[in-house]
């Protein structure tokens, strides 16, 4: 569904971020995307969503290859990829009300309907109540507003939900809260999750992609590499979670 | 969180005390300001009594040297200071924050550019520039001080505009509403503008103030708008003689300017917190 | 053995919401004791207040004795000399907590210069220079050249917050509180700042209270724990126990919030 060819960027000449990186989205198979601060992840996110041009490579969504120019495909590829972010205090604008937050990728991608439903209902698979839509962010707590956030990803019904580190900013008791809707969206729908949380990744992705410093140095099922990671980074990585004691 | 916020009720009462004080302070000049498009106490032209009378119940504040009303001369000040704000901040806002927002998005060398000449600008003077303006048209008209003033606030504008987008546009919900579809100028006119609001609407209301004390100063200057426009600035300089024997001549304009501007900067914040669903308050 | 630490009926609030709300633990010397909660569970404030750090505006009763000394309504003076010698405090965010102004080398200088004058009264360059050095050895940052003619900005957050503990091993304090240490670095630097600080607070003996709202890191360090909500302490005890049988609902759910990450991950030491 969405393919990453030998993608690589740079924000200048002598400065990569992202080297040689490949990777593929099938729909239905949720991907994991695992990476510390400086492994390019947050580079990768925007090229997927289509805020950055690759400097070389190809990035594929179904037959087309992605083209940030052709305001057209733009459209299609937005109703079909959809973002969370991190933070849930900067991803809502504060002067406006739930509704129009929601709402605001079907007024903008011309999506037929009755919005004030089509809302609606997106608050309702995220568990929250149909009083929210008059209310403004900040009656609400960072686990609702993550909420808020989710529902707005989903609206359009898209294909593909690209968390960027959507739980990290939440408590744990939240987290896993969040970490259950997703987990029950992600029936509906394929989701990318990028985290430095492997613990999280590991809860709801069945595939995973290991980057450190700009490149993918292991990828396929999260079950195969929590179980034998073959990257010294990823046994690096795994080796310094702190666990849970017996 | 941090609960550093200490009684939050009792600023709230300090809040909307401020609030109602300006409120009627710039009330009162608006009303006074509307009332004399259609009747004055009397001819502000000529005059109507002898000179320099004391205030008595014919002419409540006293008359001036040419034995003009000077409570009918006062109501008019009143209008000619509340057009001459408006009318600058209402310029100064339109160019300044178009200038503002489009050297929010330009490219870093056309911001650089921009950006200096803004400061250049602003550095001088808005009086001045104010003074060289007028001195420069050939009518010293009430409008070329309006434009002259708006011109002047419209730099200090464009440049607080230019940093308050760019602090916006680096929120998350910026990049969520591209994400939905969002054209450029959709995000500016639904996030970008309610956004900036709260910090421009402080600033447009103390631009106000500072354009009614230049356009009194321009007037007392005498490069201010010629009769039948009374401008409280002349009113001041023409009492300036006789500031001993009659002092209310002076008192009068002086204490009308003072009232009209805090009133003004006592209404800012109301303002500000007008269209915050948050009501000021932070998170 | 007298408490090092002891909080007694501790109650922070901010106008008329209550932050903490009777709450009472001691820590002896060379204990380490573990404050787990979520946000607005008063942990931090805790931390702030034991060292006398909360703004005025706040309002705390109660009875907080650090190494003997009141700690409430003490005096700036009473406060300062027990700043750095009876505790030392580690912050979150690494970069705020240095000031980005100053060569690394000087800001670790100041608490070796104070604790030397302190002592005996005078500190020479040599010996100030001779501690910083070794400091900067114990904390195990390499090249201490570069870090010490370093700007805060110019070093990685996991090496600011070698420095941040340099800085606060620097006081010799008997015990140091660290204030969610590790929250703001990646999971490869955690483990290696949590390796170092259990080996500085054996080695030296120092009492440790680390705050954190994550479970595992915290079990990693500490042999206590206590668990705040909202203010209350809801449940206490030896680590094992408080995570291996919870008795409160709070602390079941953060329990078993932890352990489903934890058991996707699969088997321990793999």
């Amino acid at each position: 569904m969405l393919d990453l060819q030998n993608v690589s960027f740079g924000y200048s000449r002598e400065q990569t971020t992202l080297n040689d990186v490949s990777l593929s989205v099938r729909p239905g198979t949720s991907v994991g995307l695992v990476g510390e601060s400086g492994s390019g992840k947050t580079t990768l996110l925007r090229l997927m969503l289509g805020l950055i041009r690759p400097t070389s490579g190809v990035i594929r969504f179904g037959e087309e290859s992605l083209d940030t120019g052709n305001s057209a495909f733009m459209q299609r590829y937005r109703r079909a990829v959809q973002p969370v972010f991190q933070d849930p205090y900067s991803s809502l604008d504060p002067r406006q009300r739930v509704i129009d937050i929601i709402g605001e990728p079907l007024r903008s991608l011309r999506i037929p309907g009755d919005r004030t439903q089509t809302v609606a209902e997106a608050l309702e698979a995220v568990g929250l109540p149909l009083d929210a839509m008059r209310r403004y962010p900040h009656e609400f707590s960072g686990g609702q507003r993550q909420r808020i956030a989710i529902a707005r990803a989903i609206v359009a019904r898209p294909q593909i939900v690209l968390a960027d580190e959507a739980v990290s900013a939440l408590d744990l008791s939240t987290r896993i809260r969040i970490v259950e809707l997703f987990k029950t969206l992600s029936e509906k729908l394929t989701l990318v999750f990028v985290s430095h949380d492997l613990g999280v990744v590991a809860a709801l992705c069945e595939e995973m992609i290991i980057l450190e410093r700009g490149k993918v140095v292991e990828s396929g099922k999260t079950r195969d590499i929590l179980a034998a990671p073959k990257h010294p980074y990823t046994q690096r990585l795994l080796a310094s979670i702190p666990r849970m004691p017996a | 969180m941090s609960p550093v916020e200490t009684s939050v009720s009792r600023r709230e009462q300090r809040h909307s005390l401020a609030l109602t004080v300006g409120l009627a302070l710039v009330g009162v000049n608006l009303l006074v300001a509307l009332l004399t498009l259609f009747w004055t106490p009397y001819d502000p032209l000529n005059a109507s009594g002898g000179r320099l009378e004391a205030p008595s119940l014919l002419h409540w504040l006293g008359t001036d040297r040419l034995g003009r009303d000077l409570l009918t001369q006062l109501m008019i000040g009143a209008r000619t200071a509340l057009l001459v704000g408006t009318g600058a901040v209402a310029i100064g806002a339109t160019i300044g924050v178009s200038l503002g927002v489009l050297a929010a998005f330009a490219t870093r060398i056309a911001d650089d550019v921009m950006a200096a000449t803004l400061d250049i600008l602003i550095a001088f003077p808005t009086l001045l520039l104010a003074m060289l303006v007028v001195a420069a048209s050939d009518s010293a008209s009430l409008w070329t001080a309006i434009l002259a003033l708006g011109l002047a606030i419209s730099a200090i504008v464009a440049r607080l505009t230019r940093i308050l987008t760019k602090r916006v546009l680096r929120q998350d919900y910026i990049v969520a509403s591209r994400t939905s579809g969002t054209s450029w100028a959709g995000v500016v006119f639904r996030h970008v503008l309610p956004n900036i609001w709260p910090t421009l609407s402080v600033n447009f209301a103390l631009q106000f103030g500072l354009a009614v004390i230049a356009e009194a100063s321009l007037s007392y200057l005498g490069l201010g708008a010629p009769p039948p426009n009374a401008s409280w600035g002349r009113l001041l300089q023409e009492a300036q003689g006789t500031v001993y024997t009659a002092p209310i001549g002076a008192i009068a304009p002086g204490i009308a300017l003072v009232a009209l501007v805090i009133g003004m900067n006592l209404l800012a914040d109301g303002l500000r917190d007008i269209g915050d669903p948050t009501r000021g308050r932070s998170r | 053995m007298t408490a090092l630490l002891n909080i007694q009926g501790l109650c922070i609030r901010a106008g008329d919401k209550p932050l903490v709300s009777d709450l009472s633990f001691s820590i002896r010397p060379g204990e380490r004791i573990g404050m787990i909660g979520e946000s607005g569970s008063g942990k931090s404030m805790t931390a702030m207040a034991a060292t006398g750090l909360l703004p005025v505006s706040i309002g705390v009763s109660g009875s907080i004795e650090l190494d003997s000394q009141q700690v409430v309504g003490a005096t700036d003076r009473v406060l300062n000399r027990l700043r750095g010698a009876a505790a030392a405090v580690v912050f979150q965010e690494p970069l705020t907590a240095l000031d980005p102004l100053m060569k690394i080398g000087r800001q670790i200088a100041e608490p070796v210069r104070r604790r030397l004058e302190l002592e005996s009264g005078k500190a020479s360059k040599d010996a100030i220079s001779r501690e910083v050095r070794d400091l900067i050895d114990k904390v195990a940052l390499p090249q201490p050249e570069r870090i010490i003619n370093s700007y805060p900005h110019e070093v990685s957050g996991g090496q600011r917050q070698r420095v941040a503990i340099a800085m606060a091993l620097a006081c010799r304090p008997k015990l140091l509180i660290a204030d969610e240490p590790t929250t703001a670095l990646d999971v490869t630097t955690q483990a290696e700042i949590l390796k170092l600080l259990d080996q500085l607070v054996r080695e030296t003996g120092m009492a440790l209270l680390f705050i954190s709202h994550d479970l595992p890191v915290v079990a990693q360090v500490v042999e206590r724990v206590i668990v705040l909500k909202n203010g209350v302490a809801v449940e206490e005890g030896p680590v094992k126990t408080v995570f291996g049988n919870p008795q409160h609902d709070y602390t079941k759910t953060l329990v078993e919030a932890a352990r489903l990450f934890d058991e996707a991950l699969g088997a321990t030491g793999s």
